[in-house]
């Protein structure tokens, strides 16, 4: 054999450098061409005339001093958050937590309890998500009602009627997502089941309720769920709305998890079918981990609009954060600063769902990442 | 199988309640997607511990062949009987039939969300219900025997395809099923990681696995078949032991067909 010819690898080198910098980008989004230049001249003078009185108002000349109206009303130039500062916790708990400050903690307690329960399932190397998830989901609720409710311990009882403002939003919000989500999951299996009855009804009662508005839903929880109930039995309001938003969300969840399932390639069924794996045993160990991680995005995203939506249940005289926010600006107290109200009732509503929105953003794209390699 | 026993011992006979002792026994089969008649009048014995080759184009019905075998497809005309088991919509028949047959498929088919081990011992646990212990075990003798006991805790997408299907063939074994079917294991899989597959289906037809095996591989088919079987249209057109199937193939598309995959 002749001697092989050696070869030598070439080194690896760093790309070219690209052009960059803010002149660059200026030049390359903002003054491109003759249109872009005006609508980028347009939008900074729409700014110009905009901003400075609104940092006026919200901020230089904002009043927070006091605990009441006098402040604010001798400087007519400035918001008045001393409202809101006063009002803080009937707006963030409702009437019952707004008279008996010295009670706050336990509505606080639980929602911290739940952060810090929440935040290992986002820990990669955390072993027992799974366990921990389930905790969460099934025993924490009713954890958090006691300690919130109270008439246990001791407590003072909190009457659910009593109720409002974001704790209300946020536990209508979260149990009705969590309600949701096995009615949900047994949906979307149902409407691909191969029994043409169950998946005749999953069908129906999917489309039964996307196709309804939820204010009608809570108006009907309202008014039909007690006639199911002996005269006189009297139906806490909460639980009434809890059920018309729980029916009425699974149909949302269940169509996020369908699109989950649709993107379960079918070798996987049929590798659990192979191995003899049962209809509900192939479900739970292989196809449902699988698409409920997918769906993740689109749940989150129905549990958005659900968030936002709660405001609904004024119909039924709730009083969620919106509502609670407008009634405590309707008192002779602080009538006339509704503006603050809203616009503080808007800021906690944005946090929140953008919070939740940038987290399901980051999610579909690690998905995507993870789909890829 | 006769029994020439010369000292007249009494040797236990096997239990002749089904068809004698084949595995597989397919009699008059049929079936069709719709209007178009993919399995043609198959008939097919396979005796316990035989290997079998199914080759054939592309389209030929292969696939459908043997996922009929184990009900991943269902079939409407003749009889299909696994094992002494007969497939029909009796369910409890379909799960003894899994329970017993193994599959591998082209696109190896692993479990993503679980790690190797966990993939081999899922089946195991839950529809066998060996204790978790022995599973774990018995999947570790099985991934050592495909020679990738090193990776147990890795998830699939973290292998290579040869890799994956040899945890996909030791995911079957852990079953320990009488009877494997292979669909086309290494034609997914970048050339230089075929043999690696191959090694471990030829250790495992030594072993005295029934195998069915479609694939395109000819020198496996010469190395380990003991009858090889070529389909087209759905139709068995020719069946024979390797050496007479390679150099005395009788019909002329046979003769085609083996031109066209020896040529290159
Ligand atoms: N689910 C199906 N529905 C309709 N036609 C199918 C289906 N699966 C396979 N076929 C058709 O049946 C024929 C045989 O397919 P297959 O058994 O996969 O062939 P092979 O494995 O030999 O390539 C092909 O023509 C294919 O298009
Ligand atoms: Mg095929």
């Amino acid at each position: 054999m002749t001697d092989a010819l050696i070869h030598t690898r070439l080194p690896d080198r760093a790309p070219p450098i690209s052009e960059a910098g803010i002149i660059h980008w200026a030049r390359t989004n903002l003054f491109s061409s003759v249109t872009n230049t005006a609508m980028t001249l347009f939008s900074l003078y729409a700014l110009y005339v905009l901003v400075p009185p609104l940092v006026n108002w919200a901020l230089i000349n904002a009043n927070l001093a006091g605990t009441d109206r006098t402040g604010c009303d001798a400087n007519e130039h400035g918001a008045c958050w001393t409202f809101i500062k006063v009002r803080f916790n009937q707006i963030m708990y409702g009437l019952f937590y707004g008279s008996n400050p010295d009670q706050i903690w336990r509505p606080i307690l639980a929602f911290f309890s739940l952060v810090g329960l929440i935040i290992p399932l986002f820990i990669d190397s955390f072993n027992h998500k799974g366990k921990l998830a389930a905790f969460v989901l099934i025993v924490f609720p009713f954890i958090a009602f006691a300690l919130i409710h109270g008439a246990w311990l001791g407590l003072p009882v909190a009457d659910t009627s009593e109720w409002g403002g974001f704790l209300l939003t946020f536990v209508l919000a979260s149990v009705g997502i969590v309600a949701a989500l096995p009615i949900g999951i047994l949906l979307a299996l149902g409407r691909r089941s191969d029994l043409p009855i169950v998946r005749g009804f999953s069908v129906f009662y999917i489309e039964l309720w996307r196709g309804t508005p939820l204010i009608t839903v809570l108006f009907m929880a309202s008014v039909l769920l007690p006639l199911f109930f002996p005269a006189g039995v009297d139906f806490d309001k909460v639980l009434r709305a809890l059920i018309g938003i729980t029916l009425f969300q699974s149909a949302y969840v269940a169509e996020a998890i369908r699109g989950g399932l649709q993107a379960i390639p079918k070798g996987q069924f049929e590798a659990a079918d192979a191995l003899g794996l049962s209809y509900w045993k192939k479900m739970s160990f292989i196809v449902l981990p699988q698409a409920l991680k997918i769906s993740i995005p689109g749940i989150v995203n129905t549990f958005i609009a659900l968030f936002k939506d709660t405001s609904l249940v004024s119909i039924i005289g709730l009083l969620d954060l919106l509502n609670m926010s407008q009634t405590a600006s309707q008192g002779l107290e602080w009538k006339g600063y509704d503006t603050e109200a809203y616009l503080f009732a808007a800021f906690i509503f944005w946090m929140f769902c953008f919070g939740m929105s940038r987290y399901s953003k980051n999610l579909e794209e690690s998905l995507d990442r993870g789909h890829k390699n | 199988m006769t029994n020439t026993d010369t000292q007249g011992q009494a040797v236990p006979q096997m239990p002749s309640s089904n068809e004698g002792s084949y595995s597989i026994d397919i009699e008059g089969l049929n079936k069709w997607y719709g209007t178009f008649h993919v399995l043609k009048d198959i008939n097919l014995k396979v005796a316990k511990g035989e290997r079998i080759v199914i080759c054939g184009p592309s389209g030929s019905g292969k696939s459908t062949l043997i996922r009929c075998l184990n009900r991943l497809e269902e079939h409407q005309e003749g009889t299909i009987i696994v094992d002494g088991v007969e497939l029909t919509n009796d369910v409890k028949n379909i799960d003894k039939v899994r329970r017993e047959v193994g599959m591998v498929f082209q696109h190896f088919n692993l479990f993503p969300h679980l790690t190797v081990l966990e993939n081999c011992t899922l089946a195991p646990i839950w529809v066998r219900k060996t204790p978790k212990k022995e599973a774990i075990a018995d999947a570790m003798k099985y991934l050592e025997r495909v020679r990738i006991p090193e990776q147990a805790n890795k998830y699939p997408g973290q292998l290579s395809g040869g890799q994956q299907q040899r945890v996909a063939i030791a995911r079957s074994l852990c079953m320990n099923p009488r009877i494997m079917l292979f669909d086309e294991p290494t034609s997914a899989l970048d050339p230089e990681m075929i043999s690696e597959v191959l090694d471990v289906m030829i250790d495992l037809a030594n072993s005295g696995m029934t195998m069915l095996c479609v694939t395109h591989e000819m020198g496996f088919a010469k190395q380990v078949a003991d009858r090889v079987i070529f389909m087209d249209y759905g139709e068995i057109v020719e069946e024979a032991a390797p050496e007479e199937f390679f150099n005395n193939p009788k019909h002329d598309r046979t003769q085609l067909f083996l031109s066209q995959i020896l040529a290159h």
